[in-house]
C-alpha cells in the first residue's frame, strides 16, 4: 500500500477535454463514399524519405498496384488507391498549414475500382517473422495515429530488441475523433487477427490493448473478440488526453519510462494504433495495400458528421460536400484533432495516411480570444505531461532568448496542447514551442552554412594560391629554360668562333 | 585630527596602489588582443562588406573597439548579435534586431553570355559554368554578398528571395499583444 | 539566424479549443469567496469601514487606469479584468476600519503604482501589491494603522450614525472610547509589563473571535467566513490545498511546541490561527498565482516558510502581526523557490540527464 502510495504516478499532468464524440461516435462508417474523379497522391505521406515514382503519365493503373516505391531506409511506398489513368507527376499543394507543394501523382480513376490480383497465403503464421514486415513494408503501411512512422521498421527493431510487450494504442484520446472507437466496434476480429500477425512478426509473447474507460462498445466488442487468444489482454485505461501519447502510455501500462533519446524497443517495448493493426491485417491475409482509411468528419459546421471509409487522395473539399459542411459557417479547417491537428488554409488538398480526422469547427467552438497577461497560475505546468514549465519557457522566447527555452527542455516538449487549451489567458504556448524550435533548427542550419561557407572560402583561396604558385614556378621554369636556351645558343657560337678561328 | 589621519592614509593608499595598476598595465600589456581574433571566428568570413568595413577582420577589430554596434552584421541576424553581445559583455534589445530574408543569386537565362567574370569573384565558388556557357548559382553555397550583380556585365544576376518550401518552413513567432491598439478588437 | 518563412502570421497553431476560464472568471470567484466575509465586517463596523472600502477600490481603479494610459496599454479591457479590483479589495480587508480616507487613497496607490504597475502590469510584479501596500502604510503611519474600532455594527445603538462616520473616515475626528487594541496587539504590550498569559487572556472568547465579533481589520475578523471562502475556492480548483495547509499547518505546529513548553508566555495554537491576518493571509494572499512558486512542492517550502516567519515575528518580533512581513519575505523567495524546485521532466532525471536504459 505504502509503495504504490510513493511509486512513480503512472499518470502525469493532462486534461479532461470536452470530448464532442456524440455526433459521430454512435453510427457505423460510412463505406459507401462515391468514388472521386481525381486522387491526389502525395509521393511523402510518412515521416522519412518521400518514395519515388515509377510510373509515368499516360500509364493504366489497377487498384492497390506499385505507384512509387520507398528510398532507404526509413520511407514507404504508395500505391493506386483505385484503377485508372495517371494524368499528372507535379507539385501540388500538401495537407499541410502552409499548403506549400509537394510531389504529387493524380490518378484519373476509370470506376470500375478494379483491384490488381495478387496471390494470398494459406496459413500467414507459418511465414517467417521477416516475411511479415517485409509484407507490411511493401504494402506501404505507416503509424495510422497520426505519426506516421513506417510500421514494418518498427517490426524489425522489435524483432531485433526480443521485445516482450505490444500495446495496441485504442485510447484516441482527442476530442471529436472517433475512428478508432468504431474501427475496434465494427472490426474487432479483424483487429485481433493484425495483432496476432504483429506478435508473430516481432516474435514477441503477449499484447495489451488499451482502450480509454469512455469507448465501452469498443471495449466490449475487443474483449470478446480477443477472448480465444491468451496472449492479447484488453484493457481500459482512464480518460483522460493526452493518454494516446505513446510515452504515456506505456508508462501507464507497463510502469517504463523511456529515458529521453531512447526508443520503446530498447525498453521490450513496442507500441502500435489499433489503425495500424486493422492494415496489417488486411495486408497480410488479402495481400491489399494501404489505399484507403477511414476519416471522421466532424465539427460544428458539418450538416452529417459521420466516419467515413475514403480512398487515399481524395479531396477534402470532396468529404466536405458528402458530408454537407456550411462552408460559410466555418471558422476553421483542423486535420486531425482540435488538439494537436493543424489548421488548413482551404480544402483542395488530399486525404493522407496519417489524416483521422477532418474537422470544420465554427468561431464558437474555437478558443480565438485576445492574449492577455500571464499571471503565472501554473496550470500549465500542472497539465503538461512532459513536466516542463510552459509559462518560463513561452516568457523566454517571447524575448528571443531560446538558448534558455532548450535548457528550459524546448525539445521534450510533445506539442500535446495541454497547456495551450488550459491557459486563462488564451496564450498560445505551443505556437511560441513551435515557431522556437524552427528558429532553433534554421539556426543551427546557418551554423552549418557558415561552417560550409568558410570551408569554401579556404578551398577557394587554397586553389587560388595553387594556380598562382604554379604559374609562377611555370614563369620561372621558363625563364629558367630561356637562360638556359640563350647560354646554349652563347656557348655554341663561342664554340663556332672558336672553331672558326682555329680553322 | 582624526579627520586629518583619514584623508592622508586613503590618499596615500590610492596613490600608492594607482602607481602599481599603472605599472601593470604598462609591463603586462597583451600585445594583441584575442577578443578580435574570437570576434571573427563568430563572423561569417565572407568578407561581404554589408557592414560597410572591407572585410570581417576590420569588422572585428571595430566591434572589439567598440566602434561599431553588435548588430552591425545583416547576414549574421540576432543569432550572432547575441553571441557578439555575449562575448563582450553587452546587452542588447534583441527584439530590435531584424531577421535578415535569405536571398540568393539567380542567373537570368536569357542574358547571360558566358563571360565567367561572376564566377571569378564568387568567393565561395558557388556560381557554376564555363567559358560562352550560361552560368548557374548553387543556392546552397551562395551567401548573398552581391559581389557577382556588381560585376556582371548584362545584369542578368539578381537577387531573389529564397524559395519557401515544405522542409524549411517554420511556424512565426506569435504577434505580441497587450497594445492600446488591441482594444479595438475586444 | 535566417528568417526562411514569411506566411503563417494568422495561422494559429493547437490546442484549437480551450476551457471557458478566464482571468476575470478566476478573479471573479477570488472576489465571490471575499464576500462573505467583508459583509460581515462592513456590518461590524458600519458606515466608516464602507466608506473606507469605498474609497479603496475607487481610487484603485483609476491608479490602473493612469498607469494603462500611459504604459500604451489597452485601458477598458484590462480595467475590468478585476486584478486592480482584486488588490484593493484584498489591501481594504487589512486596514483598520475607521481609518482616514486617504490611508485608502494611498494604500491603493502603492499596491497598483508602486506594487504592480511599475514591474509592467499584471503578473509581472515580484511582491503580493496588496501586502506591500499594507506594510509600507504601517510603517509610515503607524497611529493610523494600529487605532483599531470597537465592533460596532450598522444601526445598533452607539454605533456612529452616518454623519459622524463620514466625520471619522473623512475629517479623521475619532470620538474617543470607541477604540481599543486587537487581541494579538493586547498580549504583546502587556507581555512587556511583565503580565502573565492568563491574566491577560481573562477576557478573551475564542468563540466571538472565531465569528468575528471583535476588533480588527476591516475585513479579517471572520474566521469562519474566511476559512469557508478559502475552502469554496480549493472546491472550485482555483487554488489548491498546498499553501494554505502548510502556512496554517506550520504555525499550529510550531505554536503547539511553544504553548506546550511554556503556556504562559506562548499563546494556544488556536488563537493563533484564529486571530490577525492569519487566514485571509493563508488562503487568499499567500495563494496570490503570480508571486508564489508554481510547483506544489515549491508550494510547500513557500507555505511552510510563510508560517515559520509569522510565528517567528508575531512570537519574538516587535510587530504583533507578521502576516504581511511574513508573505513578502518569501515572495521575494519565490523565484529562487522556483530554480531549485521544478518538475522532473518525462524521460530524464532531477537533473535533466536522460534516464539510463535498464530493461
Amino acid at each position: 500500500m505504502l509503495r504504490t502510495l510513493f511509486a512513480k504516478p503512472r499518470l502525469r499532468g493532462g486534461v479532461h477535454a470536452e470530448e464532442r464524440k456524440s455526433a459521430t461516435e454512435n453510427a457505423p462508417v460510412i463505406t459507401r463514399f462515391p468514388l472521386p474523379k481525381k486522387l491526389y497522391i502525395p509521393l511523402q505521406q510518412h515521416v522519412g524519405k518521400p518514395a519515388e515514382p515509377m510510373i509515368k503519365v499516360g500509364d493504366t493503373v489497377l487498384k492497390g498496384q506499385l505507384l512509387a516505391y520507398s528510398q532507404g531506409m526509413i520511407s514507404a511506398p504508395v500505391h493506386a488507391p483505385s484503377s485508372g489513368l495517371i494524368v499528372d507527376v507535379n507539385d501540388y499543394p500538401a495537407p499541410h498549414p502552409s499548403a506549400l507543394p509537394i510531389r504529387t501523382i493524380v490518378l484519373e480513376t476509370d470506376g470500375k475500382d478494379e483491384w490488381l490480383a495478387v496471390p494470398t497465403v494459406e496459413d500467414p503464421f507459418l511465414l517467417p517473422p521477416e516475411e511479415i514486415s517485409l509484407r507490411v513494408g511493401a504494402a506501404g503501411i505507416v503509424g495510422l495515429g497520426g505519426a506516421t512512422f513506417p510500421t514494418a521498421v518498427k517490426l524489425n527493431m522489435g524483432r531485433e530488441n526480443q521485445v516482450q510487450t505490444l500495446i495496441i494504442n485504442g485510447a484516441e484520446c482527442e476530442p471529436y475523433l472517433t475512428c478508432d472507437d468504431r474501427l475496434m466496434q465494427e472490426r474487432a476480429a479483424a483487429i485481433i487477427d493484425g495483432v496476432r500477425l504483429m506478435l508473430h512478426g516481432m516474435g514477441t509473447a503477449s499484447a495489451v490493448v488499451a482502450i480509454e474507460d469512455n469507448k465501452n462498445h469498443a471495449y466490449t466488442a475487443m474483449y470478446t473478440a480477443a477472448l480465444p487468444y491468451a496472449q492479447i489482454k484488453v484493457i481500459q485505461i482512464p480518460t483522460r488526453y493526452p493518454m494516446g501519447w505513446d510515452r504515456q502510455l506505456i508508462r501507464y501500462v507497463t510502469g517504463k519510462e523511456i529515458p529521453v533519446g531512447a526508443r520503446s524497443s530498447e525498453l521490450g517495448v513496442t507500441i502500435h494504433n489499433v489503425g495500424t493493426a486493422y492494415a496489417v491485417h488486411k495486408a497480410i491475409r488479402y495481400g491489399q495495400p494501404l489505399v484507403n482509411r477511414i476519416v471522421t468528419v466532424s465539427g460544428g459546421a458539418v450538416g452529417q458528421p459521420m466516419n467515413v471509409e475514403v480512398p487515399l487522395g481524395t479531396l477534402i473539399s470532396e468529404l466536405f460536400s458528402f458530408c454537407q459542411v456550411n462552408m460559410d459557417k466555418t471558422a476553421r479547417i483542423i486535420m486531425g484533432g482540435p488538439m494537436m491537428g493543424d489548421a488548413l488554409p482551404h480544402s483542395t488538398l488530399p486525404v493522407v495516411k496519417g489524416t483521422s480526422g477532418v474537422l470544420a469547427l465554427t468561431q464558437d467552438e474555437l478558443r480565438d480570444k485576445q492574449e492577455q497577461p500571464c499571471i503565472r497560475c501554473a496550470s500549465c505546468v500542472t497539465v503538461c505531461p512532459a513536466g516542463l514549465r510552459p509559462l518560463d519557457m513561452a516568457n523566454n522566447i517571447r524575448i528571443n532568448q531560446l538558448d534558455t527555452a532548450v535548457d528550459l527542455g524546448l525539445k521534450d516538449c510533445i506539442s500535446c496542447g495541454c497547456c495551450s487549451y488550459i491557459c486563462p489567458s488564451n496564450i498560445p504556448l505551443v505556437q511560441y514551442f513551435k515557431f522556437a524550435s524552427g528558429e532553433v533548427m534554421a539556426r543551427q542550419q546557418a551554423q552549418h552554412k557558415s561552417e560550409q561557407t568558410k570551408k569554401l572560402m579556404d578551398a577557394r583561396n587554397a586553389r587560388l594560391e595553387k594556380v598562382a604558385r604554379l604559374q609562377a614556378e611555370e614563369e620561372r621554369e621558363r625563364l629558367a629554360a630561356k637562360a638556359e636556351r640563350e647560354r646554349r645558343l652563347a656557348a655554341e657560337a663561342a664554340a663556332e668562333a672558336e672553331a672558326e678561328e682555329n680553322a | 585630527m582624526y579627520v586629518l589621519y583619514a584623508i592622508i592614509s586613503l590618499t596615500s593608499l590610492g596613490l600608492v596602489l594607482g602607481l602599481l595598476l599603472g605599472i601593470a598595465a604598462k609591463y603586462l600589456k597583451v600585445e594583441s588582443s584575442p577578443i578580435v581574433d574570437e570576434l571573427e571566428a563568430l563572423l561569417p568570413n565572407s568578407q561581404c562588406g554589408q557592414c560597410g568595413f572591407l572585410g570581417c577582420r576590420p569588422a572585428a577589430e571595430a566591434l572589439a573597439e567598440g566602434k561599431a554596434p553588435p548588430t552591425l552584421c545583416p547576414p549574421g541576424g540576432s543569432a550572432l548579435v547575441e553571441q557578439i553581445a555575449a562575448l563582450l559583455g553587452v546587452d542588447v534589445d534583441l527584439s530590435t534586431v531584424a531577421e535578415p530574408e535569405l536571398l540568393v543569386a539567380r542567373v537570368s537565362e536569357d542574358t547571360c553570355t558566358g563571360c565567367t567574370r561572376c564566377f571569378k569573384v564568387c568567393p565561395t565558388d558557388a556560381i557554376v559554368g564555363a567559358p560562352k556557357q550560361i552560368h548557374v548559382v548553387v543556392a546552397d553555397a551562395c551567401i548573398a554578398c552581391k559581389k557577382c550583380i556588381d560585376v556582371c556585365p548584362t545584369e542578368c544576376l539578381q537577387m531573389h528571395p529564397a524559395e519557401v518550401t515544405l522542409r524549411n518552413w517554420r511556424w512565426a513567432k506569435p504577434k505580441p499583444v497587450f497594445t492600446a491598439e488591441s482594444d479595438a478588437l475586444c | 539566424m535566417i528568417t526562411y518563412a514569411k506566411a503563417a502570421t494568422k495561422l494559429r497553431s493547437g490546442a484549437h479549443i480551450g476551457t471557458k476560464t478566464s482571468i476575470s472568471s478566476i478573479m471573479g470567484k477570488v472576489m465571490l469567496a471575499i464576500t462573505p466575509a467583508t459583509i460581515f465586517g462592513l456590518f461590524c463596523f458600519g458606515w466608516p469601514a464602507i466608506f473606507l472600502f469605498i474609497v479603496t477600490l475607487s481610487s484603485a481603479l483609476f491608479f490602473e487606469a493612469c498607469c494603462l494610459k500611459l504604459a500604451g496599454r489597452p485601458v477598458k479591457s484590462t480595467l475590468f479584468d478585476g486584478s486592480a479590483l482584486l488588490t484593493a479589495w484584498l489591501l481594504a480587508m487589512t486596514l483598520p476600519p475607521f481609518a482616514p480616507w486617504w490611508i485608502g487613497v494611498v494604500g491603493s496607490g502603492f499596491a497598483i503604482i508602486l506594487g504592480k504597475q511599475v514591474y509592467g502590469g499584471l503578473g509581472q510584479n515580484l511582491f503580493n501589491p496588496a501586502m506591500l501596500a499594507r506594510v509600507a502604510l504601517l510603517i509610515s503611519f503607524p497611529i493610523e494603522m494600529t487605532t483599531w474600532a470597537n465592533v460596532s455594527p450598522l444601526f445598533f445603538p452607539g454605533s456612529p450614525d452616518i454623519m459622524e462616520s463620514w466625520r471619522i473616515t473623512f475629517s479623521s475626528i475619532v470620538p474617543d472610547g470607541i477604540t481599543g487594541a486587537t487581541t494579538l496587539g493586547y498580549i504583546k504590550t502587556e507581555f512587556s509589563q511583565n503580565r502573565l498569559l492568563s491574566d491577560i487572556l481573562k477576557d478573551y472568547s475564542a468563540v466571538a473571535n472565531f465569528f468575528g465579533w471583535t476588533r480588527g481589520s476591516l475585513g479579517e475578523t471572520s474566521g469562519i467566513l474566511l476559512a469557508g471562502g478559502g475552502l469554496w475556492l480549493m472546491q472550485q480548483k482555483i487554488i489548491t490545498w498546498h499553501i494554505p495547509v502548510s502556512l496554517l499547518g506550520t504555525v499550529f505546529i510550531l505554536a503547539s511546541v511553544f504553548h506546550v513548553i511554556d503556556d504562559s508566555h506562548y499563546v494556544s495554537p488556536f488563537l493563533h490561527l484564529n486571530s490577525g491576518a492569519m487566514l485571509c493571509v493563508a488562503f487568499f494572499i499567500a495563494t496570490d498565482y503570480v508571486t508564489s512558486p508554481n510547483t506544489p512542492a515549491g508550494q510547500l517550502v513557500f507555505g511552510t516558510g510563510c508560517g515559520l516567519l509569522i510565528f517567528v515575528i508575531r512570537t519574538w518580533g516587535a510587530y504583533p502581526e507578521g502576516a504581511g512581513f511574513a508573505v513578502l519575505l518569501m515572495n521575494a523567495a519565490t523565484p529562487l523557490i522556483d530554480y531549485y524546485i521544478k518538475p522532473r521532466i518525462y524521460g530524464r532525471d532531477r537533473h535533466g540527464k536522460p534516464l539510463e536504459i535498464n530493461k
